[in-house]
């Protein structure tokens, strides 16, 4: 049985191994940047069906945008949305037959939850100037300076494994079972397993709210959520 | 196969069985609570069930912890190199 913890490169360009996941996340990519700017090519005031139903999804990130951090959604769109829709289409990728979603490997959980950790002390620093966003760390009083840097570290730790352990034991228990019980047997499985992504690919959008709202709203002075908690 | 090996199995056993019981105790409470909540007022089923969906992904992390665990105790275990 193959390890879920290691990955085989396909091939090498220059000094760099390519791994299947990493093709995987190329098509990914081409597919939304391809499908966006198609999608957007011919915006009208009066939107046809598939603008109409594009709308949909970027009212959607809003209005959680809007729910969750209590600012205008303008300077978050970008990242959250991206970040979901990406999360969601490798999640659900592993319905192409013979694709492992790319988020099954650590590599891309790695790079999603450092852009994540990065993300935060760009809005924090953003909204706030370089002082207002460490004085973040101290903020209900000085003595949770290192509970607070531990914390930051930990949290982006805990996002990677958590979409990890969640896709790759999804495929991990496919594999399993298709090894064990053969053809058609698995599909209640997938199912499941297609319902995991999604909530993993939401868990991971909200959870980023979460963290950029901390560091922007405790950086403002009239801070109005200031005590929302973040979790492990 | 030498004792390192043996203890590994063992521990991965342990702590997949021993972790998913905090959890399944948890995410039972969780929807219990959640169920409650829905039959006193059905019309914010809406919002409950969301926030119970992201509380039992979160919940769920704890199991997920202990899975990994397990699996780099059997895959990655850098005892047995």
């Amino acid at each position: 049985m193959t390890s879920p913890l290691s990955s085989i490169a396909l091939f090498h360009l220059g000094p760099v191994p390519i791994t299947a996941g990493v093709v995987t996340t190329w098509m990914i990519m081409l597919v939304l940047v391809l499908g966006g700017f198609l999608v957007t090519r011919r915006l009208s005031l009066i939107p046809s069906a598939t603008q109409a139903t594009f709308e949909l999804v970027v009212d959607t990130v809003d209005s959680q945008i809007r729910d969750t951090m209590r600012v205008e959604p303008t300077h978050y769109r970008a990242f959250i949305g991206t970040l979901f829709v990406f999360i969601f289409v490798a999640n659900w990728s592993s319905l192409v037959p013979g694709v492992e979603p790319p988020t099954a490997h650590l590599e891309t959980d790695a790079a999603l939850a450092l852009l994540v950790f990065m993300a935060v002390i760009w809005f924090g620093i953003h909204a706030g100037g370089a002082r207002g966003f460490l004085a973040t760390f101290a903020s209900p009083n000085p003595i949770m300076i290192p509970l607070n840097f531990v914390e930051s570290l930990t949290r982006t730790f805990s996002l990677l494994v958590r979409l990890f352990g969640n896709v790759m034991s999804g495929v991990f228990v496919i594999g399993i079972v298709l090894s064990l019980a053969g053809l058609l047997v698995p599909i209640p499985l997938m199912a499941l397993g297609l319902l995991t992504g999604a909530v993993q690919a939401y868990i991971f959008a909200v959870l980023a709210m979460v963290f950029i709202a901390g560091a922007v709203n405790e950086g403002k002075p009239d801070t109005e959520i200031s005590n929302r908690r973040t979790p492990p | 196969m030498n004792w390192l090996a043996v203890v590994s199995i063992i521990s991965a056993a342990v702590a997949v069985s021993f972790g998913a019981i905090g959890p399944a105790l948890a995410e039972g409470r969780a929807v219990a609570a959640a169920m409650d909540a829905i039959a006193r007022q059905p019309e914010a089923a809406n919002t409950i069930s969301r926030t119970l969906f992201v509380g039992l992904a979160m919940i769920e992390t704890m199991a997920i912890y202990c899975l990994v665990i397990a699996l780099l105790l059997l895959f990655a275990n850098p005892l047995l190199k």
